[in-house]
């Protein structure tokens, strides 16, 4: 190797393959090229602490500038790549400079959906995926007195807490009959509808917005499929992203929902990798092809891609887990729920401690627990080591779990 | 400013700087001591940013928190008696000079 690898994407998942090649021991050059004018950094508290001010930029900065010297990590951001040259093996960024590698790593992400009605464009729309996103979320929060947020989703409702905690008046629109609808069983959608209700968020499930209305530019109002307006002077939409499957595409490798991967995290080109929110993989937790946003399949797959890129491959099997943090409530969810045909319900919804075990064939596939710290640890345990459990033992709080398969 | 000493598994010492507030595991990524990793940004998921408290400054800690003690379950390294989340250890005047060895491994 003379070129090195390249990694395309400055987010978590570009910054850990980098640091995993060189803590792994790869010596040749190592090159990151983000499009945003920052150093890498961690995208989940901009939807919770970043625009709440209790996480300062310093703490949400994954490592600092000297890091990338000290590891000989050549950083480069605010470039946009524009092409991949599959032959040549180089990428080209837009202020035309080419880059040559041997090892290609696509970490591009995903780009938020948009709202496909008229007034979305209007000032005082804002979406969120980035920290310059983030910013300008908190500085019209300051002023702002009626937020509507589009999108009953991990994203909407996270901002829609930190909305109401900040003394707004708040609206949830959720276009799907309830909140969170294809990640979560509907106990736990139930569930965050009344806790956000119970702090005085208006929640609309099967609402579709049909136009925001603007005064001038600004935006003024939010309506409803079903004639209702709701006043806003700031409206923010978490409805969903799109992976960036362009560069990909361009140069012919295979895509599907995001770049299509092997077991390996290999595109249809050998030299050519896709991790994080852009990569389609297979996953057997998910029992088929998956394209997950996560910090953990970010992590594991950046993870995997380094040992994948050093000769050491093996195939990615990492257990998916994610977290979402509401108020003073977190949710935790370990494996992945869809597809699941019995539930099973342990300690007590009242009491806001709870763990809901989805089970497929009468195998343990997820488990989401809300303030339930130690089920979700275990059933990460569980899962990964496909431990046998029956929904009469995950429902009973006289079984310990923790001894169960040990 | 108080000091927190990381002891690497090399036998190497770090002393770094830390100010009140701000939590051992931020502080040891800033200055890039290895071995402390912190991969979800210090919101106890991930066991990450583990430590070994030495003795002598175990009971000046905030106590163990629910998170905390369930992360604590499923450290990579083993867990012991004095093992802490370096994420959940904010910095005070009070801690100077606080001593943590770092486990040989954190995933």
């Amino acid at each position: 190797m003379r070129a090195g690898a390249v990694i395309v994407g400055g987010g978590q998942a570009g910054f850990e393959a980098a640091a995993s090649l060189r803590s792994e021991g790869f010596q040749e050059r190592i090159t990151i090229v983000g499009e945003e004018p920052h150093l890498p950094y961690q995208r989940p508290p901009l939807s919770k602490g970043f625009v709440l001010d209790t996480h300062g930029l310093d703490e949400i900065e994954l490592r600092p500038a000297a890091f990338y010297e000290q590891h000989r990590i050549d950083l480069i951001v605010g470039e946009r790549v524009v092409e991949l040259d599959r032959q040549a093996r180089h990428i080209r960024v837009a202020s035309g400079a080419s880059i040559p590698y041997d090892a290609l790593v696509l970490a591009v992400g995903a780009r938020n959906r948009t709202l496909p009605v008229d007034g979305a464009e209007l000032d005082g729309v804002l979406f969120l995926r980035t920290l310059d996103e983030s910013r300008e979320i908190k500085t019209r929060l300051q002023d702002a007195r009626d937020v509507v947020v589009v999108g009953g989703g991990f994203i909407g409702l996270e901002l829609a807490a930190v909305a109401r905690s900040l003394g707004k008046t708040v609206t949830v629109i959720e276009a799907q009959a309830r909140l969170m609808p294809r990640v979560v069983a509907p106990v736990i959608s139930e569930f965050y509808d009344r806790l956000h209700g119970g702090r005085g968020v208006n929640v609309l499930c099967g609402s579709t917005v049909t136009e925001i209305v603007g005064d001038g530019r600004k935006v003024r109002a939010v309506t409803t499929a079903r004639g209702r307006t709701f006043p806003a002077d700031l409206v923010l939409v978490g409805i969903g992203v799109i992976p960036n499957v362009e560069l990909a595409q361009g140069a012919g490798l295979r895509v599907g929902n995001g770049i299509s991967v092997d077991d390996r995290l290999r595109t249809s080109d050998d030299a050519i990798y896709a991790i994080g929110d852009c990569a389609e993989h297979p996953n057997t937790y998910a029992g088929g092809r998956i394209r997950l946003e996560s910090v953990q399949n970010a992590c594991d797959q950046a993870r995997s891609v380094a040992a994948s890129i050093i000769g050491r491959s093996a195939p990615y099997s990492a257990l998916p887990w994610f977290w979402t943090d509401q108020y003073d409530v977190r949710l935790q969810m370990a494996g992945i729920s869809q597809k699941y045909d019995r539930v099973a319900t342990r300690g007590s919804i009242d009491a806001q401690k709870f763990s809901v075990f989805y089970f497929r064939d009468e195998r343990l596939v997820a488990v989401d627990s809300v303030n339930r710290p130690a089920d979700h640890m275990i059933a990460r345990r569980l899962l990964a080591s496909r431990t046998a459990i029956t929904p009469e033992q995950a429902g009973d709080e006289t079984v310990d779990l923790k001894k169960i398969g040990r | 400013m108080p000091t927190v000493v990381f002891v690497l598994p090399t036998g190497e010492s770090r002393a770094v700087d830390v100010p009140p507030g701000t939590t051992l595991m931020n502080a040891a990524v800033k200055h890039g001591v290895d071995g402390i990793i912190g991969e979800c940004g210090g919101v106890c998921m991930c066991a990450t940013c583990h430590v070994y408290v030495r003795a002598e400054f175990l009971d000046r800690l905030p106590p163990i928190k629910d998170t905390e003690e369930a992360v604590l379950e499923v450290t990579n390294a083993e867990r012991l008696p004095n093992s802490r989340l370096s994420c959940q250890i904010k910095m005070t005047d009070a801690l100077d000079g606080l001593t943590v060895d770092v486990p040989p491994s954190q995933r």
